[in-house]
């Protein structure tokens, strides 16, 4: 218990407490089968806290009404409250422009976006697109359904044994035919956070755009897409303490504006005739029928949230979490951790000797521990490391050093069953 | 709770000692099933000659739900008839995706162990797979994912 008690009285964990942010989650309270609930699963979902439950009520039970239509109050104010959650998004992440900012379902449903109209626009046979081994399925299989439609050649950046791209094997694929970069900010599986900011810089002097996949990120750290100067970013709500259902696609103006339209319907027109259409101005013209406005508008509030707790405070106090958790897991026996990059988040993905994660799972959770047990959603992460499935337990703000010894003797327990 | 009585002793001991694990020389049917959710895989060989199985075996990578069941089905199906290792299949089944209750009529004998995966559902999957792979065997059918179409059982798992 030393080093929890002089990581709790570290500077940077003092920025805030964690007790008051933990009441401010009402499911924390949980029991499962009569024990705490200790929830690791926040890199597949996070929780909500009561803020942003109780905007989302007070859209729905005040404030509802379909946006961008009726000249009637409640409309109006709707519609003035879904732009005011995307100025608080694009203040978020410091893009230029709200018109930057298109609301999607989520990272997928952005991705595939970019895949439709950026990529089948501008991207033709024998270009080749650039992807890492780290990507999650969603920033793979878009754009192999791309390169299979028009001939395009998928390349991929190989990882080394800790799970960190190797930077030199990247700049190292791009020729004349690279014509786009898809990579991810930090791997789910693994919680690598790879060095994007380079990698920007180098696919840029080669006059190439790149997608930054930052589902991971949002819920972790600053993001300033002016800084990073990425062409598109995207994350979802639900991993930031929002609804499901909700995500942004960050683009640069001049690159939607050149961009064919994903889905076509309502709100993305000008006008329509049976002759001819014609598409609304960004962002409006990716937004093709009635979004989920309460989603959107409880997204913003998860960002004031987020920033009333101060992102570096978070970062400076998950990065306590992370380095407790590895120090503690590699004391057991039999552990092996499949990940262990200079720069990570809080995602302690391990596999326990002669045990499967399916049933380290499922014994875990006897223990009110939730863990995720699979393949991540990132197979080709599995087949580097040449195991079928590991188990995953990602940390956020909201969790203790108390539940990071509750899943280490759960490990421990998990153990002597299979003994 | 129903987990704790899932990994009960005699499936931890079916896990750690599988029987009939390995190859089988005189096998003239085979089959491989797959759980891509997972990564499972077995392999079962079995001899069957004038409608009995007279051997099995198998061998794979899997939880320890799944090498349970598949090591105490091939002990349970060997010797049997095809039609009682069917009939055994069909129980199997319905027992685990909550068909059978404990007091219906069956022929699982100790396999009732298993009866706790049904409050399971992402488990259940591991707990057929054997199974499921048993009758691809029997039916001369070369491989079977949990996922496919094709699969016979994935619409009663999905739903169950």
């Amino acid at each position: 218990m030393k080093l929890v008690e002089s990581l709790l009285k570290s500077p940077n964990t003092s920025m805030f407490d964690v007790e008051q942010i933990r009441a401010d989650f009402p499911i924390l309270k949980l029991k499962i089968d009569g024990k705490p609930l200790v929830y690791l699963d926040n890199a597949a979902s996070s929780q909500m806290p009561q803020p942003v439950i109780d905007r989302m009520t007070k859209y729905q039970t005040m404030q509802h009404a379909n946006i961008n239509r009726a000249v009637h109050y409640l409309s109006e104010t709707a519609t003035a409250e879904y732009e005011k959650s995307r100025h608080k998004l694009k203040n978020f992440i410091n893009a230029n422009e709200e018109r930057e900012i298109i609301f999607t379902s989520g990272t997928t449903d952005a991705i595939n976006l970019v895949a439709h109209g950026y990529g089948r626009k501008f991207i033709c046979s024998g270009d080749e697109i650039i992807l890492t081994t780290l990507e999650h399925h969603s920033n793979i299989v878009p754009w192999q359904m791309l390169a299979e439609e028009t001939g395009a050649k998928i390349r991929v950046v190989p990882i080394n044994d800790e799970g960190e791209l190797l930077i030199e094997e990247y700049k190292q694929l791009f020729n004349k035919h690279t014509k786009f970069v898809g990579v991810t900010h930090v791997s789910n599986a693994l919680g690598t956070i790879n060095p994007i900011k380079q990698m920007i810089e180098f696919a840029h002097a080669r006059g190439v755009p790149i997608l930054v996949d930052g589902a991971q990120t949002a819920p972790h750290m600053n993001i300033d897409v002016q800084d990073l100067d990425c062409d598109f970013y995207t994350f979802s709500g639900h991993k930031l303490c929002g609804p499901t259902g909700i995500g942004i696609l960050y683009g640069k103006a001049i690159l939607l504006e050149r961009m064919q339209p994903f889905k076509g319907g309502g709100d993305m027109i000008a006008s329509v005739t049976f002759e001819k259409t014609t598409y609304n101005t960004i962002p409006h013209k990716f937004e093709a029928g009635t979004p989920p406005i309460a989603a959107a508008i409880g997204f913003g509030a998860a960002v004031d949230y987020l920033s009333s707790v101060d992102l570096s405070a978070i970062e400076a106090y998950e990065r306590n979490l992370i380095n407790y958790a590895t120090e503690q897991i590699s004391h057991i026996p039999g552990i092996r951790i499949i990940g262990s990059a200079t720069e990570k988040v809080a995602v302690l993905s391990f596999s326990v000797d002669r045990i499967h994660p399916h049933d380290i799972g499922t014994l875990l959770n006897q223990e009110g521990i939730a863990v995720r047990t699979g393949h991540h959603c990132a197979q080709p992460v599995m087949q580097h490391y040449k195991v079928p499935a590991t188990t995953r337990a990602s940390f956020s703000f909201y969790n203790t050093m108390v539940e990071v010894d509750a899943l280490i003797s759960g490990i421990q327990k998990v153990q002597k069953v299979f003994l | 709770m129903i987990t704790k009585s899932l990994y009960q002793e005699v499936i931890l001991d079916h896990n750690r000692n599988p029987r009939n694990y390995g190859s089988l020389d005189n096998a003239n049917r085979s089959a491989e099933g797959h759980n891509p959710l997972c990564g499972d895989h077995l392999n079962i060989k079995l001899n069957l000659s004038e409608g009995y199985i007279n051997d099995i075996s198998f061998q794979g990578e899997s939880c320890a739900i799944c090498k349970a069941s598949a090591s105490m089905m091939t002990a349970n199906v060997k010797g049997k008839t095809q039609a009682d290792a069917e009939t055994m299949i069909q129980e199997f089944r319905e027992m685990t995706i909550g068909k059978l209750e404990p007091n219906d009529k069956h022929h699982l004998g100790r396999l009732t162990v298993f009866f706790g995966v049904r409050d399971l559902p992402t488990r259940v999957k591991c707990a057929i797979l054997p199974w499921h792979t048993l009758q691809a065997a029997l039916n001369s059918v070369a491989t079977i994912s949990t996922e496919a179409d094709d699969d016979p059982m994935h619409v009663s798992i999905g739903n169950a």
